[in-house]
C-alpha cells in the first residue's frame, strides 16, 4: 500500500541537510511502528522516497514523501503516532493513502508555492519602493537571467516558469516551476531582480518558506496544478 | 522556536551545523527555574565522535533522572566554528539550552584518549573558564574529569579541580548532593573540594604535593590538606542489572560514528593480557542478566528508531550467556530491518554460525588480534592466542565463505626481536597459505585478502607492562620497515596488505601516559603558543610543534619514554588504588620477563586483588 505523508520543517532543524532529514525520517517510522515496507538483502532499507529536497537553511509547510506499507492505521491515528515521535520543528501534516499505480511523489512535481521574506537586518530600506521595483521588474514579457551549469553560461528567460506572483505585507508570494525538466529556485528570481538593479543581495539576505508541492494533471497546453497530496485520500 | 547561540549567518557558513543546535531525539528539556544544579558534560572532540560514546550516554541520562538536576553536552567546536568563536568573543555554550558553559555549576569533562589534551583547554578557553585550576574563583564552574586517562590524570591534574576515580554510576548523586548543600550555605569553592575529596573516589589535586628525587623521579607524593585521603580508591558498579542503563539515548540528527543501540553486555575482562589497561582497572568482571539485556535492548531499539544494535564489551566471547543474548536478537529483530553487530567475538564454530546470519559474508572480513607475530612473545604479553588456534579458525571460517581477513599486531613490545617482528609477516602469510590449501581451487571466491596493521605498543599505568621502555620515532619506523620487507619476501606475498601508524604520535601517548605533573606546563605551550589543538585528527597533528614546545619548557621526552624504571620508582598513578595490586603487577611483569603466561580469572584466580570489591567474577560459584 503506498502512503504519502505531507511535512513541515522549520525552526532550528532547518539547519539539517536533506540527508540527515532522510535518516531522521526512517528512524521516525521505527519509533512510531510504522508497518513500513523493507528492501530484501542483508542491509535492507525502508521503502521511502522523498518528492524534492530542500535546501539547507530553508523551511517548509509543505514538503512531501512516499513510503510504501503492509497495513495502517487511519489516517488521523498515523499523524498523531507520528507527531508524538517528533522533535520540535517537525511536524507530520497530512498521511494519505494513493492509488496502487500512482507515481512516486519525485516524478511528479512541477510546481512549488514558496513565501520569501527578508532576514531581519536585511530588508531594503524603502520596502514599498521595493515592492513597486519588483512587481515592475516580474512584470517584465522576458526575464533573461545567467544560468550557470557546471559546464557553461548560458542565457535563460526565467519568466514563462514564474507562474504566480505577489506580495503581501512584507512578504513574497511565488509559484514557480519545479521538477526535472523544469526548475526554478526562488532565490535566483530575487536574485536576477538585484543583479538587474546592480546592487548586491547577501547571501544570507532570505528566509524561503516552501508552502505546498504540485503535480500538473493537465495536458501540454494547460497547466492544471494539483497538490501533491490531494492525489490521495485520507484513511478512514 | 528555541533560541540559538550561534546567528543564522554563523551557521549557514560553517560545517554541518546540526552539530551545535542539539533539540535532538530524546535530549532532555528542562525548566530551569526548577534547576537547582547545571551540569555541562563534555568530550573533548568533536560532535560524531563524542555523540558516539557510551558513558557520556550513561551519566546524561543519570544525572537528568534527578528533578534537581540538569545535565547538557558540550562537545569541541570544529576548526570552522572555533575561529569563528574567538573573532566575535563567542562564548562556549551547552547544545540543549544554549546557554554559555561559563554560567554551569560543573564542567565536565570525559578523557578518553590522551591526544584529547588540547582539546580540553579549547573547551575551558573558549568557554572563558581559566585554564589553570589555581585561577578559578567561586564565579566558575568546578571542571571534573573522568574517563580511562584518569588512570594516571596527573600530566592534565593543574587545569582540573577534581577526578572521579572509575565507574560514574556510584558517587555522582552523593558529589551533587554535597554540592547542593554547600550552595545552600553560601558557596565556598575550596570548602566544597575539601568535602568532597572525603567522597570515596574523588581526586582534589591541589590538595596534594609532589616532591621529586634529583634524577626527576618521585620522590612522594603527600596530601597537603587533612581531607584529602593518602590513596584515592576507583569506584566500581556492582549491581549490574541497574537502573541507570540509559532506555532512551539520545539520537543524533547527523551520521555519528556510532550511530546504532549499544548494549553493554558486561564490563571488565577475565584475560588478563598484559599489555591491555582495560583489562586491569576494570577488574573484576561483572556481567549483566540475559532477562536485563533482553528487555533494555528492546526498549533502546523502540525508543531511538536505530537500524542497527551493537554489543559492547571488552571480550564478549567470555560473556557467559552469551549464545542466550545472541539468540534473542536474531529471533527478535533479524529480518526485520535490524542489523546486529557482534563486535570482539572470538573466531569458532559458534560466531562464524551467527556472523553468517546476520552479515553478508561476500562484504565483511574476519578479524583477529594476535597482538604480537610469535609465540614467544604472544607468551610475554599473555595473549592466549597460538598460531593453531588462529589458523584452525581462519580455516573454519574460509570453509563458511569468508575471504578477508584482518590480524592486528603491536610493534615495539618489550624484549622484541627480529623474529618476533619477521613473525607478523609470517603468520600473515601462513593464514593466506591455509586458504590455498583447505579450499579446492574450483570452490575459491577469488584471492585471499590477508591485512595486518600493526600500532606502536604504549605502556600504560596499571598494567604488568607499565616499567617497560620505549624507543626512539626511527627506531618504531624501522621495526615497521622490517615487516614491510619480509611481508614481501612471503610465498604469498601477492595476497597480503600491511598498514602501519605513523610513530610521533605514539612517543607523544608515552609521554602523557606514564607523565607527571611537568607535562601540563608542555600541554599548555603546545596549545597556547604553538597553536596545537585536535592532535587525535592526523590533518591537524603537528609533530614539530610539539617538539617545540617541550624543548620551550625544558621537558625531556626520552626522560618518560626511553627511561628504564626500577620495580621500586614512585610512580605519579601510586595513589590511584584501582584494585589490582602494585605486587601483583610485579608478578606479572616478572612472569612477562620470563614468558610465562597466565591463566585467565575463570581458569585459575590470580590474586591481583580486584576481589576486594566484593563482587562479580571473583566470587562466581561461591556461596
Amino acid at each position: 500500500m503506498k502512503i504519502r505523508i505531507k511535512f513541515s520543517k522549520t525552526g532550528c532543524v532547518k539547519f539539517m541537510g536533506h540527508l540527515d532529514v532522510m535518516h531522521y525520517f526512517q528512524k521516525a517510522m521505527r519509533r512510531a511502528k510504522v508497518d513500513i515496507k523493507y528492501s530484501e538483502g542483508y542491509s535492507p532499507h525502508q521503502i521511502m522516497s522523498f518528492a524534492s529536497p530542500l535546501s539547507l537553511g530553508h523551511t517548509t509547510s509543505g514538503d512531501y514523501f512516499d513510503i510504501e506499507v503492509h497495513s495502517t492505521g487511519t489516517s488521523d491515528e498515523m499523524i498523531k503516532r507520528l507527531n508524538d515521535v517528533m522533535v520540535e520543528g517537525f511536524e507530520v501534516l497530512s498521511y494519505r493513502k494513493l492509488p496502487d499505480d500512482s507515481k512516486a511523489a519525485m516524478s511528479l512535481v512541477a510546481a512549488c508555492d514558496y513565501e520569501v521574506s527578508f532576514r531581519e537586518g536585511y530588508e531594503p530600506a524603502d520596502f514599498e519602493a521595493f515592492k513597486k521595483d519588483f512587481t515592475l521588474f516580474l512584470s517584465q514579457s522576458e526575464i533573461n537571467v545567467v544560468k550557470q551549469t557546471k559546464k557553461s553560461e548560458r542565457l535563460v528567460d526565467i519568466k514563462p516558469l514564474i507562474y504566480k506572483f505577489n506580495i503581501k505585507d512584507k512578504t513574497i508570494f511565488m509559484q514557480l516551476a519545479s521538477g526535472s525538466i523544469e526548475n526554478l529556485k526562488p532565490e535566483l528570481v530575487v536574485k536576477a531582480f538585484f543583479d538587474y538593479k546592480q546592487s548586491e543581495l547577501s547571501q544570507f539576505a532570505l528566509l524561503i518558506h516552501r508552502t505546498q508541492m504540485y503535480a500538473d494533471a493537465g495536458d501540454e497546453e494547460h497547466r492544471v496544478l494539483i497538490a501533491l497530496e490531494d492525489l490521495g485520500e485520507d484513511i478512514l | 522556536m528555541r533560541k540559538l547561540a550561534l546567528s543564522d549567518e554563523i551557521l549557514l557558513t560553517i560545517e554541518k551545523p546540526v552539530r551545535y543546535i542539539g533539540n535532538e531525539v530524546n535530549s532532555v528539556t528542562k525548566d530551569l527555574s526548577k534547576i537547582d544544579i547545571r551540569f555541562a558534560m563534555c568530550f573533548p572532540d568533536v560532535y560524531e565522535i563524542g555523540m558516539s560514546h557510551l558513558g557520556i550516554q550513561i551519566l546524561y541520562d543519570m544525572f537528568n533522572k534527578r528533578e534537581d538536576v540538569y545535565c547538557e553536552r558540550v562537545y569541541s567546536p570544529w576548526v570552522d566554528l572555533d575561529k569563528i568563536m574567538r573573532k566575535q568573543n563567542i562564548p562556549l555554550f551547552a547544545v540543549e539550552s544554549q546557554d554559555p558553559v561559563k554560567c554551569f555549576d560543573f564542567l565536565g569533562i570525559t578523557l578518553q584518549y590522551e591526544m584529547c589534551y588540547t582539546n580540553i583547554l579549547q573547551i575551558l578557553e573558549l568557554s572563558q573558564i581559566p585554564i589553570w585550576s589555581k585561577d578559578r574563583t567561586n564565579e566558575d564552574p568546578i571542571v571534573i574529569g573522568g574517563g580511562p586517562c584518569v588512570y594516571n590524570p596527573e600530566p592534565i591534574a593543574d587545569f582540573f579541580d577534581m577526578f572521579y576515580m572509575g565507574e560514574g554510576e556510584t558517587r555522582y548523586y552523593e558529589l551533587l548532593d554535597l554540592y547542593k548543600e554547600c550552595k545552600k550555605n553560601g558557596f565556598d569553592r575550596h570548602e566544597f573540594l575539601e568535602l568532597a575529596a572525603e567522597i570515596p573516589g574523588i581526586y582534589v589535586p591541589a590538595f596534594y604535593d609532589v616532591e621529586y628525587n634529583e634524577d626527576g623521579t618521585i620522590k612522594a607524593m603527600t596530601p597537603n590538606n587533612p581531607h584529602a585521603p593518602k590513596t584515592v580508591r576507583k569506584e566500581i558498579l556492582l549491581d549490574m542489572d541497574t537502573e541507570l542503563y540509559p532506555d532512551k539515548p539520545v539520537v543524533p540528527f547527523i551520521k555519528v560514528t556510532q550511530d546504532r543501540v549499544v548494549l553493554e553486555i558486561q564490563r571488565g575482562c577475565i584475560r588478563g593480557c598484559r599489555f591491555c589497561q582495560a583489562g586491569q582497572v576494570y577488574r573484576p568482571v561483572r556481567e549483566r542478566s540475559l532477562e536485563y539485556l533482553k528487555e533494555t535492548a528492546k526498549k533502546m531499539l523502540e525508543s531511538t528508531g536505530h537500524e542497527e544494535i551493537s554489543l559492547s564489551s571488552l571480550s564478549s566471547s567470555d560473556y557467559s550467556n552469551l549464545k542466550g543474548i545472541v539468540e534473542y536478537l536474531i529471533d527478535e529483530f533479524n529480518g526485520k530491518g535490524i542489523n546486529i553487530s557482534l563486535p570482539s567475538l572470538r573466531i569458532d564454530a559458534f560466531s562464524l554460525d551467527v556472523m553468517s546470519k546476520v552479515q553478508d559474508i561476500k562484504k565483511s572480513s574476519l578479524t583477529f588480534a594476535p597482538e604480537a607475530g610469535s609465540q614467544r612473545m604472544r607468551d610475554v604479553i599473555n595473549k592466549g592466542l597460538t598460531e593453531e588456534i588462529i589458523l584452525k579458525g581462519a580455516a573454519e571460517a574460509f570453509h563458511g565463505g569468508w575471504n578477508k581477513v584482518k590480524l592486528y599486531f603491536m610493534l615495539g613490545l618489550p624484549g622484541e626481536k627480529e623474529e618476533d617482528i619477521k613473525g607478523i609477516a609470517e603468520l600473515s602469510n601462513a593464514v593466506a597459505k591455509t586458504y590455498y590449501a583447505e579450499i579446492p581451487k574450483e570452490k575459491r571466491n577469488g584471492r585471499v585478502m590477508v591485512t595486518a596493521s600493526t600500532s606502536f605498543f604504549v605502556p600504560k599505568p596499571f598494567t604488568p607492562l607499565q616499567w617497560a621502555s620505549m624507543f626512539t620515532k626511527e627506531d618504531y619506523l624501522g621495526k615497521a620497515r622490517i615487516v614491510n620487507q619480509t611481508m614481501k619476501e612471503q610465498l604469498n606475498h601477492k595476497s597480503l596488505k600491511y598498514n602501519w601508524h605513523e610513530a610521533d604520535v605514539t612517543v607523544l601517548e608515552g609521554v602523557f601516559a606514564r607523565g607527571d605533573r611537568k607535562i601540563a606546563q608542555v600541554i599548555y605551550t603546545a596549545y597556547q603558543e604553538f597553536g596545537c589543538v585536535y592532535d587525535a585528527w592526523s590533518d591537524f597533528f603537528d609533530n614539530d610543534k610539539w617538539l617545540a614546545a617541550f624543548d620551550k619548557c625544558g621537558i625531556d621526552i626520552e626522560f618518560y619514554t626511553l627511561r628504564e624504571r626500577s620495580l621500586d620508582e614512585v610512580f605519579p598513578w601510586d595513589f590511584i588504588d584501582v584494585g589490582v595490586t602494585k605486587d601483583f603487577l610485579k608478578r606479572e611483569w616478572n612472569k612477562a620477563m620470563n614468558g610465562i603466561v597466565s591463566p585467565n580469572c575463570r581458569e585459575k584466580c590470580q590474586g591481583c586483588g580486584a576481589m576486594t570489591f566484593g563482587g562479580g567474577v571473583c566470587y562466581e560459584n561461591k556461596n
